[in-house]
């Protein structure tokens, strides 16, 4: 299992060279040999799981979550620096392997996963207690060995000193000692103010540098001996399955190995990525089409709207009431009617989905950018027929997944082990998904139709709220029952919603629509459309009510009594400048939503450019708890916000007649530079435990625009993209 | 069929089908993986290099054309370019998959424009699409390299 380096800054010519064998790629080496076994647990019985010394003081931390761009494992390994009182440019994260029982999540126990904007909050408490409780152990340790004190043994920046006999010594030197030291039972941890590390811009990405010279492997790097590469002909729609292939042009291509049928369609297996590639455009499928998605997806859109109008049924689920709403009752009201479509919307991560697995009997190995491997695992050993948490995962750094990576289903992780299977022997076999492939994959964000009915008091303020959601569920195809349930991840940021608690008569209830087409959570799930809803019905309210939107917020979170809108609220208003003029031309809009425990505010200015929104300015406000690295706030909100705007602009897949349209970058636009706007954060000073931030960022920016559009003329949107081809 | 390529100053020699991009001789013939995939139609930038010195999209130059050019990749950069370091300094990663792209299309902008205004650094950057949304930080970190390499250059003259 030779990996070749992936090219660093000092690729020597015989590195070079030896990477130039591959250009054939006959040789094939394979076989589940016991070098390729996880480490076990036997290694970390010194300090637990999550942290590991080397002799000359380098400090692992192991991180449980995967790096997908978030920047939550160089957290992490700051919250074990912190209370370990580390050299913090002495110390390494590294990706822990696949393992319920040692890196589970602490809230959602029955996984390891990344997600949920969760990685730092269901840390917190753990990684503290790992810095604290090997803190103890050198102080124990240097106590013991130089009999002073233990209450006069210091520690700061990885070394251990004792400043009555002027002793000191590094954590590499005292490891053999301490490793024999028990761990306290309940470490004392840090106050707020002892902290050193946290809070810092000292806190930087750790992988900044492999980052930027080409260094960091994902997936698509792995590189080996023999490594065989597959591409997969899918269905071009949903739902469809192989009736009949014709491999005999495939077979022809020089390099291609193997063409054969597997679950998902019809794999071509190859030496090499340009080898597979022209074997599947030679590849000639047959089609059935008898269970496959033919509407296209306007024609989904209107069966949202008429579900939604009534026109159609659709099985309600109340999920928030409160006081007595009756529609006979209600006959005669005056309602202010506010209706969104939202679109489907694909994840488009930089890096496409692709994985590389070997299989060999009941034995399967898996090196892949992993964002739910206990999960992964499940679906994985159906296939091979072993034991889930034999399945091995080793987790590589995503090239984005913004929740792509954690399908329920596994998709193409199955689909790579399945190919894996058939080709057998533990021959390496890495699946690559082109461009196209990734676009007509489906699990997108599904469309979503909200219907609101409001009827305000005299002063303009919102006394009943009757509110209508249509989706797909994110579930769907997972979830062995059919009842209608309450899916949080629809009706979040509604349900939980500061305005309806504002609200004395509130009713919203949910329906759910069926098709082929999968869908997913995308960044914020649920977020990504209810932040809209609400807050441009807000907007809409209070100028219908001829009351500043600001002020409007204010008087509602009041009554809410949501404390921590008011403040994010606040602090927006002060740093937007938000009671000052703008010039002729330009508005500003005001947005703000908590998703994933945290509050943000976005104020955008906007004009309007050839009918093109043009954002230039985007003050954030985040209260997202204690902020570990303030930088990486900012970056995730500049980022969360860059992501937002350009799903908010651009964002669409359009399927005509069940074959999805959108299929590379030059027809599913994305934000450019240029289009880029100046992003400001500031974060609410706070000593509450961390919240999400890589999430909460995101949903804000489609309502603040498009508040700043009503500001300038007078127009609503119900309707995203703002910019429509 | 075999063809011989220079690229990061190094005369190699790859056996291919000579319409096979550049993009994956580099990275299933050569080994260097450092120049990512990312559209397979010139629209995002993730596996630019430089030909010539000029800025290229790997993954639409044939391998004849290719053998006719200079190739530089992100690891004939030498790993401490300005550049690179002021990426580190900024930060600007996150998922960092199309970092390699960035930074050679950077490098081909201040090799020929070492003190870009911001219009020029808007237009020589726009091919290159960042999904994490480091745009913010990308500007950023070129100006930052940029006042460095002019004062190295103001030092040595």
């Amino acid at each position: 299992m030779s990996k070749i380096p992936a090219g660093g800054p000092s690729l020597t010519r015989r590195q070079v060279l030896i990477g130039a064998l591959f250009a054939g790629g006959s040789l094939l080496v394979g076989g589940l040999g016991p070098a390729t076994l996880a480490r076990g647990a036997e290694d970390f019985a010194a300090f637990g799981p999550f942290l590991r010394f080397a002799p000359d003081g380098t400090v692992t931390v192991v991180s449980k979550h995967s790096e997908m761009g978030q920047g939550a494992q160089s957290g992490l390994a700051a919250i074990v620096a912190e209370e370990l009182d580390a050299d913090w440019s002495r110390v390494r994260v590294e990706m822990a392997p696949a393992n319920l029982e040692l890196y589970r999540h602490t809230v959602i126990r029955r996984l390891q996963i990344t997600g949920g904007s969760s990685s730092i909050s269901n840390s917190w408490d753990q990684l503290r207690r790992v810095g604290a409780s090997a803190r103890a152990m050198f102080v124990t340790a240097a106590a013991r060995e130089w009999q002073a004190p233990a209450g006069e043994i210091q520690v700061a920046e990885g070394v251990v000193s004792h400043p009555g006999t002027g002793r000191q010594a590094t954590f590499g030197s005292l490891l053999s000692a301490a490793s024999r030291e028990s761990p306290p039972v309940d470490p004392a941890l840090k106050t707020v103010e002892e902290f050193k590390l946290i809070g810092t811009e000292r806190v930087h990405r750790l992988d900044a540098r492999a980052k930027s010279t080409g260094g960091q492997t994902f997936t698509l790097d792995v590189q080996e001996l023999g490594l065989l590469t597959a591409l997969v002909a899918h269905s071009p729609r949903f739902g469809g399955r192989v009736k009949s292939f014709d491999a005999t042009d495939a077979k022809a291509i020089s390099g291609v190995v193997d063409v054969f049928e597997i679950p998902t369609g019809v794999a071509v297996v190859a030496d090499n990525f340009y080898a597979a590639s022209k074997g599947r455009d030679a590849l000639v499928v047959d089609w059935d089409d008898s269970g496959s998605e033919m509407r296209s997806s306007e024609e989904i859109h209107e069966e949202h709207r008429a579900i939604g109008a009534g026109d159609l049924p659709g099985g309600w689920v109340v999920f928030a009431a409160s006081g007595d709403v009756d529609p006979e009752i209600d006959n005669g009201i005056e309602f202010k009617r506010y209706e969104f479509d939202f679109p489907y919307l694909a994840h488009t991560t930089m890096e496409p989905m692709n994985c590389v697995a070997q299989v060999d009997g009941t034995k399967v190995r898996l090196r892949y950018g992993a964002q739910s491997q206990t999960a992964d695992q499940q679906g994985i050993a159906a296939i091979v027929g072993c034991p889930p948490e034999e399945v091995e995962i080793e987790t590589l750094h995503c090239g984005g997944s913004f929740g792509r990576r954690s399908v329920a289903d596994a998709d193409y992780q199955k689909e790579c082990v399945h190919i894996a299977k058939h080709i057998g022997g533990g021959q390496a076999v890495k699946l690559v998904w082109t461009r196209e492939d990734d676009m007509k994959a489906g699990y997108y964000r599904p469309i979503v139709h909200h219907a609101l009915a409001i009827a305000v008091d005299e002063h303009g303020y919102p006394a009943l709220w009757r509110q209508r959601l249509v989706a797909a569920p994110l579930m769907a195809g997972t979830r062995a029952s059919p009842e209608p349930v309450v899916e949080i991840q629809t009706v979040e940021g509604v349900q939980d919603n500061p305005y309806l608690k504002a609200t004395q008569r509130v009713r919203a209830e949910v329906a759910y629509t069926r098709s082929p087409i999968t869908v997913n959570w995308l960044r914020s799930v649920g977020h990504t459309h209810t932040a809209m809803a609400m807050e441009h019905s807000i907007d809409r309210l209070a100028r219908a009510a001829d009351i500043d939107p600001a002020a409007y917020r204010q008087e509602l979170y009041r009554r809410a009594d949501a404390k921590r809108h008011l403040g994010v609220l606040a602090l927006a208003i002060e740093k937007s400048a938000w009671a000052e003029p703008i010039e002729e031309g330009w508005a500003r809009g005001i947005a703000v939503h908590e998703s994933y425990n945290s509050v943000v505010a976005n104020v955008a200015e906007v004009q309007i450019k050839n009918g093109i929104p043009i954002v230039r300015r985007v003050v954030v406000v985040s209260d997202c708890g204690i902020a570990i690295s303030p930088d990486q706030i900012r970056a995730q909100m500049e980022g969360g916000v860059n992501y937002g705007l350009s799903l908010a602009l651009f964002g669409e897949v359009v399927i005509e007649k069940g074959i999805v349209q959108t299929t590379n970058f030059h027809n599913y636009r994305v934000l450019r530079m240029a289009e880029t706007p100046l992003v400001e954060t500031h974060v609410v000073p706070s000593a509450n435990p961390p919240t999400g931030t890589g999430e909460p960022g995101t949903p804000v920016i489609a309502p603040a625009v498009a508040n700043a559009l009503l500001a300038l003329t007078g127009k609503a949107t119900e309707r995203l993209p703002f910019v429509r081809v | 069929m075999k063809h011989t390529l220079r690229v990061n100053g190094l005369d190699l020699t790859v056996e291919a089908d000579p319409s096979t991009p550049l993009l994956w001789v580099l990275r299933d013939s050569l080994g260097l993986t450092g120049t990512k995939y990312g559209c397979g139609m010139a629209q995002c930038g993730a596996c630019t290099v430089h030909g010539d010195g000029q800025p290229i999209r790997a993954c639409v130059i044939p391998l004849s054309a290719a053998a006719q050019m200079k190739i530089t990749t992100i690891e004939g950069l030498g790993g401490s370019h300005p550049l690179q370091d002021a990426f580190v300094r900024h930060n600007v990663p996150q998922c960092g998959y199309c970092q390699s792209g960035q930074i050679m299309t950077a490098a081909a902008l201040l090799a020929k424009n070492p003190d870009p205004d911001d219009a020029q650094l808007v237009a020589a950057m726009n091919g290159n699409i960042c999904r994490c949304g480091t745009y913010q930080r990308i500007k950023a970190a070129i100006k930052d390299a940029a006042q460095v390499i002019n004062a190295d250059k103001c030092e040595e003259a």
